[in-house]
């Protein structure tokens, strides 16, 4: 296998551009960089356009004949519909402030990582086709046209758009220092949504997303798998604890349904996340009587959509608040995730109104959660802060001694919401060695994992490690600084993905969800003398019990 | 090498010598006098008006800001009012802010890998230094002008040039705004030149106002400190643009037909670039929404119904395995399913086979399990 070690990643990185201007520097298209074309049973299964066999590094990409219409006219449609694109791609005066923000750029040196070179590729083009400076200068012919920085739409254009639009994880950080708020997020759902128009999607997108439509969740667990994999964890947590917690599933009448993202279902360490949630859920009905359920029809809370179409996103996320119709809940309760809360914050109350569900109130302290009086959708984080802010939780930090935690803020729940302090919050009640990244690197700046938004594959393995380096260099930081050995997050993608960057860059920090460190925490009714913590491994001081 | 600037620099010194010839002869100065600069300013005033209407359009069909900040959620928790705007008078604020004190660009940081393995980010502050710099200078430049269009000189515009001189060096007397507009646009060139990103992504259509803004402050400099223009005679004849009579003033030069006409190409093709900036900065999305969306509903003017996955076909299809597991169904299994259960299973099928099995069977250790 090419992908390169640490060091030679660290070397190849090379921020000086190349001699060649980037109109006239050719893609290339890298293996360890590009994804997989999607599989066409997947594109065909959701009812997407153009669905067949195609291969990024073969040069016919078996497009449609009439393929510059389709994303002429597509571009034409979506800058009537989205102010938002249409402004930015009017406004940039590629001032550079974008530049050095974006981990992809920063890990790989390549110009067309810059946020502002990216936006130029669709820019270029919607110059040439959409604006009267455009049009004058290309009656002049084709250098005219290249020195005011428009270009026709060719093949090699397009598989410019391809392959640099499937680099970008919509993390929004270029956005926060942008004067004028260009977001490369927006540019980039664009730019992928006309991509797709042509069927040209990557398959870690094209199948979550058909697997998510068919059963619910984006690794096609089928109902009755979900609920073995819960009751698998079930019997965990009564090996742990010696108590035996009882999710349900699909329980009309229940007064809050729980959707989070089924990668915790499926992927240490996501699975101890998912632990967390059923053990304080157990602890909340014992104590408070706290009535919740899982459903396995809306059983994933990420919305692969969101990287396919805004149409795609929608189609998915529907089912939330239609199964909390179904069940004839109050309101929904949402797990740790990213992009899913990007999704439910700022686009999913456009698709309601759910006006069958109730303003959301936290049964056991009467909170009323006016900041989802719409939605109608409470962040597990918020929900939980205020448990513990009311002294609802029975915590014993001290089981998380073991740990030097330090803090991940994704970019959705930090750009796309503004969760900054809720975990922390909860974090500093559950444990006791909490230190945080320097500051450039954290809350609103805070920087990608590397394989945001459906890029988290195994065939670009070197992209997202570039991707991650500077989310990875901060934690290496405290890590020689405070020791810490666990890095802990509020997204699924980020524990899969910061998984696999830690044991790149920095082997010694694992990765945690927040809840985990919450149930680890815990303390359950009638629990035993637990000796481990939910990753079976020895609590401080049980070292020597466990060892015989 | 980018040398885009150079196709810029170029346009700005044929557009001089247009002028500047052009002044010497009197049908040069009628067109350069009136004709051009009365073209320009309808230019300016319908090609802006028209843009920010066509960006105004298109609709918001999502309620999208970045936030910076705390969200407003538990009332204990301290949220960010301005950086997370949940109220109008919060959008207004970071809206003030961002206009007027380049609030994002004040965040700039600038990325270096030190010692071959550690990342740094430092505070950066020239370029918000000069773009501040350079927008205040031209502003002020710009209102300063207005005494040459409007009898008597209102004393706002009297008080912001005792401002602008108060140094009270040289004669006539130092006018600040003039100097740091030349200096700033001079820096925000040469920043374009030596910084190799900078200068990679920089267009001819970047370079091209600032020569042709560089020329303005040059010329206008020119004519008041070094050949002293005739200020009664250009106030004269301002005066005659905006009333409608049109005279050719006496003595004045080629320099202040020059200075005219960089003004008129500058304002003319200002709602065809990226200058139109100034009104997009308004309009950005990202920007001038509050960040209530949970509380108060977006409504998007364009939503439509999708197609949807919907639970009876889902339980449809996998009726059998939730009944044996215990799950609850809505419709309990016939004794002999119909015939009619078939469709759905083979429309199923695709995404199963889509999902390579040894894919999953890796995704645990391999941690290749998507969010």
């Amino acid at each position: 296998m090419s992908d390169p070690t640490p060091e030679e990643l660290l070397l190849g990185i090379d921020p000086k551009p190349p001699q060649t201007g980037w109109m006239d520097t050719p893609v290339e298209i890298k293996k360890g960089i590009y994804c997989y074309a999607s599989n066409p049973k997947s594109v065909e299964y959701v009812g997407l356009p153009y669905p067949r066999q195609w291969n990024p590094i073969e040069e016919d990409w078996n497009l449609p004949e009439n393929w510059k219409e389709i994303i002429y006219k597509g571009f034409r449609e979506r800058l009537d519909r989205f102010r938002s694109i249409k402004v930015f791609m009017d406004i940039c005066v590629r001032c550079g402030a974008c530049a050095d923000k974006c981990h992809f750029f920063i890990g790989s040196g390549d110009p067309k990582n810059m946020p502002v070179l990216r936006a130029e590729l669709l820019r270029s083009v919607y110059r040439n086709d959409f604006t009267a400076a455009g049009k004058i200068l290309g009656f002049f012919g084709k250098n005219f046209k290249k020195i005011g920085g428009a270009r026709e739409l060719t093949l090699d254009v397009l598989k410019e758009w391809w392959y640099y639009l499937f680099q970008c994880s919509e993390c929004r950080r270029c956005s926060v220092f942008c004067p004028y708020g260009i977001d490369t997020a927006e540019i980039t759902i664009m730019g992928r949504e006309l991509l797709n128009l042509i069927g040209l999607n990557i398959d870690w997108i094209a199948t979550p997303a058909a697997n998510c439509y068919r059963t619910g969740n984006h690794l096609g667990i089928q109902p009755h798998a979900y609920k073995d994999m819960l009751d698998f964890f079930a019997d965990d947590i009564e090996d742990i604890t010696g108590i035996r917690v009882d999710p349900s599933f699909n329980r009309k009448g229940a007064e809050i349904l729980f959707i989070t993202p089924s990668g915790d279902v499926f992927a240490d360490p996501g699975t101890f996340t998912c632990m967390g949630y059923m053990m304080l859920f157990h602890f909340l009905q014992e104590k408070y009587g706290f009535d919740i359920t899982w459903s396995t029809y809306a059983s994933e809370g990420g919305n692969f959509g969101f990287f396919t179409s805004h149409e795609t996103m929608k189609r998915l996320n529907t089912k939330m608040y239609a199964e909390a119709k179904r069940l004839g809940v109050k309101w929904i309760l949402g797990g740790e995730c990213g992009h899913m809360w990007r999704v439910i914050h700022q686009y999913m109350d456009t698709n309601g109104p759910p006006d069958f569900l109730e303003e959301p109130v936290s049964p056991i302290t009467g909170t009323k959660f006016e900041n989802a009086r719409s939605t109608k959708m409470v962040h597990i984080t918020e929900f939980m802060a205020d448990l513990i802010k009311h002294g609802k939780l029975d915590l014993d930090p001290t089981r998380n001694d073991h740990l030097k935690v330090t803090y991940h803020d994704s970019c959705n729940t930090s750009r796309g919401m503004g969760l900054l302090e809720e975990p922390r919050y909860i974090l500093k009640s559950v444990c006791n060695n909490f230190y945080e990244m320097p500051a450039n690197c954290i809350r609103e700046q805070t920087f990608c994992c590397g394989s945001g938004s459906g890029l988290n594959a195994g065939e670009n393995m070197e992209l997202r490690m570039q991707g991650g380096l500077p989310r990875a260099n901060a934690v290496k930081y405290v890590h020689e600084k405070h020791d810490v050995n666990m890095l802990s997050c509020i997204c699924a993608i980020d524990r899969a993905a910061l998984l696999t960057s830690m044991e790149y860059w920095v082997p010694e920090v694992d990765v945690t969800g927040l809840t985990e460190l919450v149930a680890n925490a815990l303390i359950l009714p009638g629990e035993k003398e637990r000796e481990t913590d939910l990753r079976s491994e020895p609590l401080p001081g049980m070292e020597g019990d466990d060892a015989e | 090498m980018n040398i885009s600037y150079m196709y810029s620099l170029i346009a700005v010194m044929v557009l001089f010598l247009l002028a500047y010839l052009g002044a010497q002869v009197t049908v040069g100065k009628v067109f350069l006098g009136f004709i051009i600069p009365f073209l320009a300013a309808i230019t300016f005033i319908v090609g802006f008006i028209y843009r920010v209407v066509d960006w105004a359009r298109s609709p918001v069909p999502f309620c999208i800001p970045t936030t910076c900040g705390q969200q407003k959620s538990l009332p204990w928790i301290k949220s960010a009012p301005i950086e997370n705007p949940s109220t109008t008078g919060g959008v207004i604020v970071r809206m003030f802010l961002e206009i007027v004190f380049f609030r994002s660009l004040f965040r700039n940081t600038k990325q270096k890998l030190k010692e071959g393995d550690k990342l740094s980010y430092e505070w950066e502050i020239w370029l918000w230094v000069g773009a501040l710099a350079f927008h205040w200078a031209f502003f002020t430049v710009v209102f300063r002008h207005l005494r040459f269009f409007l009898e008597p000189v209102p004393a706002c515009i009297q008080i912001v040039e005792n401002l602008d001189g108060f140094l009270q060096i040289a004669l006539p007397g130092l006018l600040l705004s003039g100097v740091v507009l030349l200096a700033a646009v001079t820096f925000l060139f040469l920043r374009r030149i030596f910084i190799p990103q900078v200068r990679y992504i920089s267009l001819a259509s970047d370079f091209f106002p600032l020569f042709l803004i560089m020329g303005i402050a040059f010329t206008g400099i020119l004519m008041r400190y070094f050949t002293k223009v005739d200020i009664v005679g250009i106030k004269d004849f301002a005066m005659g643009l905006v009333t409608f009579h049109f005279h050719i003033p006496e003595g004045v030069g080629g320099l202040f037909y020059v200075h005219l006409f960089f003004v008129s190409i500058l304002l003319a093709y200002f709602p065809f670039s990226k200058l139109m900036h100034l009104g997009g900065i308004f309009m950005s999305p990202t920007r001038n929404l509050t960040t209530n969306s949970r509380v108060k509903r977006h409504i998007n003017p364009w939503n439509y119904p999708v197609k949807v996955h919907s639970y009876e076909a889902y339980e449809d299809e996998f009726r059998e395995k939730m009944v044996e597991v215990g799950l609850p169904v809505e419709k309990m299994i016939e004794p002999e399913p119909p015939k009619e259960d078939a469709p759905p299973e083979e429309e199923a099928e695709p995404p199963e086979e889509a999902e390579p099995p040894e894919k999953e069977a890796e995704l645990p250790e391999e941690s290749e399990e998507k969010e």
